[in-house]
């Protein structure tokens, strides 16, 4: 699905009565090296069926509207995804650092982060 | 001569080789009646018996019987090890036995116990939190990871050794330790309490560490209180 479509889905997806997905379970960012992918798994407690959604971003830029709008939990999901993948999240209400601290330098979650080399104390 | 020979210890534990050789070689030490500075001998009791029914003891030690005997950790916890000492501190091992009580706060503590991996987003509330203890204090490193980074070792996110940031008395292998290991290492730090008031004349000398290497600036650097410690870290 391409980002830009992706709150209005979205928002269908919370409203419409026979959809009606009010639960975000789960938020990932895969890392494919050529793109990043965002993964939304999403539960409806009314209908007890579940979808998944992903959505395609680029690598020189990643960014993906925030979801927090739609669904609140998505807040600590979207903050997480930022720190550990850099994936943008414009629309976030509070986009703090939550798991590093704050002078962290690089993104862990991605493939290209140099784990083997890294020394620091 | 023999009577003096069965005079008890004083609950000082007996000199595990290699641990105490400052200890044996010190010549200041009055050793026990009948042993030699060679091999592996008990300590000194603290009293000396100068009559029937009249002891007499050096302050320093009566000091350090007090201190060792009332342990009181900071509670805390960082991960899978804190459910060790959780359960060290639990009526089957029962630490209140040897005066070691937990206290959920740091202005009356003695001895931190580091249970668990250190982050480094962590690294700062720790030295934050050793600041805070009044001295006399001691650090108990248990685990691993606290000891050196443990299964993180070169993690991005975790700092190799709690040692880094605070000096650490007492050393606990194990992933996790065992309870029994626990309490054997805060056993070790009584006898290392009542060496030190022996060796050292009352101060708690800390022991070397590698630095304050805090992420985003020691907290030392922001004045909240700089200690002997730090400065000599930072020198
Ligand atoms: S040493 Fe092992 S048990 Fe202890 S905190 Fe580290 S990983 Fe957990």
């Amino acid at each position: 699905m391409p980002s830009e479509r992706l709150l209005d889905a979205c928002a269908t997806l919370r409203a419409d009565p026979s959809l009606s997905f009010d639960y975000l379970r789960c938020l990932s960012v895969v890392d494919y090296e050529d793109r990043f992918q965002v993964v939304y798994h999403l539960w409806s407690r009314e209908h007890r069926h579940k979808l998944v959604l992903k959505v395609d971003t680029t690598v020189e830029s990643p960014s993906v509207p925030s979801v927090t709008g739609v669904w609140r939990g998505a807040d600590w999901f979207e903050r997480e995804g930022h720190d550990l993948f850099g994936v943008e999240f414009p629309g976030h209400p509070d986009p703090r650092v939550l798991i590093l601290y704050e002078d962290f330098e690089g993104f862990p979650g991605r493939k290209s982060f140099p784990f083997h080399d890294y020394q620091e104390w | 001569m023999a009577v003096e020979k069965e005079k008890p210890s004083w609950g000082i534990s007996p000199v595990v080789p290699g641990w105490y050789q400052a200890w044996e070689r010190d010549s200041t030490l009055d050793l026990p009646p009948g042993s030699t500075a060679e091999g592996n001998v008990a300590p000194p009791a603290p009293y000396r018996s100068a009559a029937p029914g009249v002891i007499t003891a050096r302050m320093e030690d009566l000091l350090a019987l007090a201190r060792k005997n009332s342990l009181w950790p900071l509670t805390f916890g960082l991960a899978c090890c804190a459910i060790e000492m959780m359960s060290t501190y639990m009526a089957n091992h029962d630490l209140d036995r040897m005066g070691i009580v937990t206290w959920p706060s740091p202005r009356q503590s003695d001895v931190m116990i580091v249970a668990g991996t250190v982050v480094k987003k962590m690294a700062e509330p720790i030295r934050l939190l050793y600041e805070q203890m009044p001295e006399p204090k001691w650090v108990i490193a248990m685990g691993s990871c606290a000891t050196n980074g443990g299964p993180y070792y070169r993690s991005y996110s975790v700092v190799m050794g709690v040692d880094h940031i605070v000096p650490v008395d007492v050393y606990i292998p194990g992933c996790p330790p065992r309870p029994e290991a626990l309490m054997d290492g805060l056993l070790r730090l009584q006898d290392k309490i009542q060496h030190d008031a022996r060796q050292y004349g009352g101060n708690n000398p800390h022991p070397p560490f590698r630095g304050d290497a805090l992420p985003g600036g020691s907290v030392l650097e922001r004045g909240s209180g700089a200690s002997e410690t730090g400065e000599a870290a930072g020198a």
